[in-house]
C-alpha cells in the first residue's frame, strides 16, 4: 500500500482540474444555458500560452498564470459576442453544436503546429523539489496546485453566493427577464462571465502544464470526464461541482490503486450510479 | 396535411428512393467501390442517428460506441467464431441492441444537453473497456476479418457481391427507418420533439417511445458498424472513439437534421472529404470545426433543407 499516498494525491491534483473546469462549466451554463464545449480547448489553449510564454517570450510560470487566463479571456468574450449570443433564442443544443466546432477548429490548429506528441514545461524554481511531510513525500508543485484551486474555488463560491455582483448573477439565472427589467445589464454580464468561465479554464490549464505533458489532444480527455462530473453533481450549485470534482478526483486515484485497468471509467460507472438513484444529479434540484 | 397532398407526397418520395438506388447502382463505374461502401455504412449510421435528433429531438453524442461496438462484435464473431456473414451483421446488430437498451434506459432519465453529456460519458466508457480488453487487441485492432460466404452461397470476396450486400443491407436500413418515421409511432415521436408535456398529457409514455427509439437507433447504427467491419475487413478503436460521435452529427448537420435523406447526402459528403482530404491530421479537425460553426450559425436547414425548399418536394 505504499503507493496508496501518492496515488491520492495526484487524485487530489485531478480533482482540483475538476473542480476548476466545472466550476467555469457550471457557472456559463448557469447563466447562459449554454454547455461550452470548448471548455477543454481553452483549458489546452491555457497551458499552451503558458508554454508559448516561456519559449517565445522568455516568461516564466508566475506570468503565464496571469496573462494566459487574461488571453483566453479576452477571446472568450470575443467569441460570445460575435458566435455564441446569435444563437441564444434557439435550442441550447445549437451552441453545444457550436462550441464543439470551435473545439474541433482549437485542437485541429494545434495538433498541426505542434503534433500529438506534446511539449515539457518544468515548474518553477521555487516550486521544485518535495516535502518530506514524514508519512509520504509530497512534490511542493503538486502541494501549491491543491492549495491555489481550493482558494481559487472557495473566492468564485463567496462572489457568487455572498457579493452583490453574485446576487445579480443567480437572479439573472434564475429569470434573466426581470433582472434586466431592474436595469441591470444582463446582456454584459452574460458577456463578462463566460470570459471569466474561460479564464477559470485556462488557469487550470497553466496550473496542469506541469504535471502533464503540454499536448494538444489534453483538453478532450479532460472534458469529458468533467461533463461526467457535472452530471453526477448537478450544475445547480457552485459548491456542488467543486466538491464532486475533488471527490471524483479522489476516487479515481484510489481506483488507480486496488483496481488499475476501472480507473479510467470508474467515473463513468459512478456517473451510471448517479443517474440510477438520484437522477437530477448530487446536488441538483429535482427537474 | 390535407388528405389531397397526400398522394403526392409519396410519388415524390417513391422517386427519391429509386433515384437514389440507381445512383447507387451504378456509381461503382466511375468511383472506388470501398469509398462507396464506407459512404453508404456511414449514411445508414447517420440515418439512424437522425432519428433520434431529427424526430425525437435527442442529440447523442455516443453513438461510435454502437458503430464501433457492433463492428467489434461482428468481427470477433465471423473471425474467431466463424461466423458466416449474415449472422456476424446480426450478432453486432443484436450486441448494439442491448446495449442500446441499457444506455438508453439510463441516458432518457435526463433531457436535452445532459442527454448528450451522458451518452458521450457512457461511450467513453465503452471506448475505454474496448481498448483494454482482450478480444479486441487494443491499438494493433482486429484485422484481417474474413468476409466469408452469404447464405453458404455467394462468396463475399468477389468485390461486387459485397458491394451488392452493403448497398442492401443500406436500402434495407434506409427503408426501416423511413416506416418507423412515417408510421404512427413516428408520428408520436415527433409530438415528443416538438412538445413532450403535452405528449404525456395526452397519455403516451413518452419514456417508453424514447426508449424504443433508442434501441431502433442503436441497433440500426450497429447493422451499419457491423457491415463496416466486414466490408473493410477491420474493426478498431478509430469506430468508438468520440470523434466519430462528433462527425455522425457532423454529416447529419450537413445534409439537413430531420430530413430524410439529409443524412445519406451528408455521410457522403463528409466522407469523400475525408478521403481525399487525405490524413492530414490537425488540418482535418479544423475544416470539420469551421464547418460545424458555419452549419450552425447560417446553414441550419443543411443542404438537403434548401433543396428541399428550393424544389417544393419533401426530401
Amino acid at each position: 500500500m505504499s503507493s496508496l499516498l501518492p496515488q491520492l494525491m495526484l487524485g487530489l491534483f485531478n480533482g482540483a482540474c475538476y473542480a476548476l473546469l466545472s466550476l467555469g462549466l457550471a457557472i456559463i451554463f448557469g447563466l447562459l444555458n449554454v454547455v461550452n464545449f470548448a471548455h477543454g480547448a481553452f483549458y489546452m489553449l491555457g497551458a499552451f500560452i503558458g508554454w508559448g510564454l516561456l519559449h517565445y517570450a522568455g516568461l516564466g510560470y508566475w506570468a503565464a498564470l496571469v496573462i494566459a487566463p487574461l488571453v483566453v479571456g479576452v477571446l472568450g468574450v470575443v467569441l460570445e459576442r460575435t458566435l455564441l449570443s446569435r444563437l441564444y433564442r434557439l435550442d441550447p443544443l445549437y451552441n453545444l453544436l457550436l462550441t464543439f466546432g470551435l473545439a474541433l477548429i482549437l485542437q485541429g490548429l494545434f495538433l498541426a503546429k505542434f503534433g500529438s506528441s506534446g511539449e515539457i514545461y518544468d515548474p518553477p524554481a521555487a516550486l521544485r523539489g518535495a516535502w518530506n511531510l514524514g508519512f509520504m513525500i509530497l512534490p511542493i508543485y503538486r502541494g501549491w496546485v491543491m492549495i491555489v484551486s481550493v482558494v481559487v474555488c472557495l473566492a468564485t463560491w463567496y462572489v457568487t453566493e455572498r457579493t452583490k455582483l453574485g446576487s445579480y448573477l443567480r437572479a439573472a439565472t434564475e429569470n434573466a427577464g426581470l433582472v434586466q427589467a431592474f436595469g441591470i445589464n444582463v446582456p454584459r454580464m452574460v458577456t463578462v462571465t463566460y470570459g471569466l468561465g474561460v479564464a477559470l479554464a485556462a488557469f487550470a490549464g497553466v496550473l496542469a502544464a506541469p504535471i502533464f505533458r503540454v499536448n494538444p489532444t489534453m483538453g478532450d480527455d479532460m472534458i469529458i470526464i468533467v461533463f461526467a462530473v457535472v452530471v453526477i453533481g448537478g450544475m445547480g450549485s457552485i459548491m456542488g461541482s467543486i466538491v464532486t470534482g475533488f471527490a471524483l478526483g479522489l476516487v479515481e486515484g484510489l481506483t488507480k490503486v486496488l483496481y488499475p485497468p476501472a480507473s479510467s471509467t470508474v467515473v463513468f460507472a459512478l456517473m451510471a450510479l448517479v443517474l440510477l438513484v438520484r437522477p437530477a444529479g448530487l446536488f441538483g434540484k429535482a427537474p | 396535411m390535407t388528405a389531397r397532398a397526400r398522394p403526392r407526397r409519396w410519388r415524390s418520395e417513391y422517386t427519391v428512393f429509386a433515384v437514389m438506388t440507381g445512383a447507387l447502382v451504378v456509381a461503382p463505374l466511375v468511383a472506388y467501390s470501398g469509398l462507396l461502401m464506407t459512404c453508404m455504412c456511414m449514411a445508414l449510421f447517420a440515418c439512424a442517428f437522425n432519428l433520434l435528433i431529427g424526430y425525437v429531438g435527442l442529440l447523442s453524442f455516443g453513438h461510435a460506441m454502437f458503430l464501433g461496438g457492433a463492428g467489434y462484435a461482428a468481427a470477433h464473431a465471423a473471425k474467431v467464431w466463424e461466423l458466416p456473414p449474415e449472422l456476424a451483421i446480426l450478432f453486432g446488430t443484436a450486441v448494439a441492441a442491448a446495449l442500446g437498451l441499457v444506455v438508453g434506459w439510463l441516458a432518457i432519465r435526463r433531457q436535452g444537453i445532459y442527454f448528450a453529456m451522458i451518452t458521450l460519458g457512457l461511450a467513453q466508457m465503452i471506448y475505454f473497456v474496448c481498448s483494454q480488453a482482450k478480444f479486441t487487441h487494443g491499438e494493433d485492432a482486429i484485422q484481417g476479418v474474413p468476409r466469408g460466404v452469404l447464405f453458404g452461397v455467394v462468396d463475399l470476396a468477389n468485390p461486387a457481391a459485397m458491394y451488392g450486400l452493403v448497398l442492401v443491407v443500406f436500402l434495407v436500413g434506409f427503408s426501416i427507418i423511413y416506416r418507423v418515421i412515417h408510421s404512427p409511432f413516428g408520428a408520436v415521436l415527433t409530438a415528443i420533439r416538438e412538445n413532450e408535456t403535452r405528449a404525456v398529457s395526452l397519455g403516451y409514455n413518452t419514456d417508453h417511445y424514447k426508449l424504443i427509439a433508442f434501441v431502433i437507433s442503436a441497433a440500426l447504427a450497429g447493422t451499419a458498424g457491423a457491415t463496416k467491419a466486414l466490408a473493410s475487413q477491420v474493426a478498431s478503436l478509430t469506430d468508438v472513439h468520440w470523434t466519430m460521435s462528433g462527425e455522425v452529427v457532423l454529416m447529419t448537420l450537413i445534409g439537413g437534421l430531420g430530413r430524410f435523406t439529409g443524412p445519406v447526402v451528408g455521410a457522403f459528403v463528409v466522407v469523400c472529404l475525408e478521403h481525399y482530404f487525405a490524413e492530414s491530421s490537425g488540418w482535418v479537425n479544423v475544416a470539420q470545426g469551421v464547418v460545424f460553426v458555419l452549419c450552425v450559425l447560417t446553414f441550419r436547414q443543411g443542404m438537403m433543407g434548401k433543396l428541399s425548399a428550393a424544389l417544393r418536394l419533401p426530401l
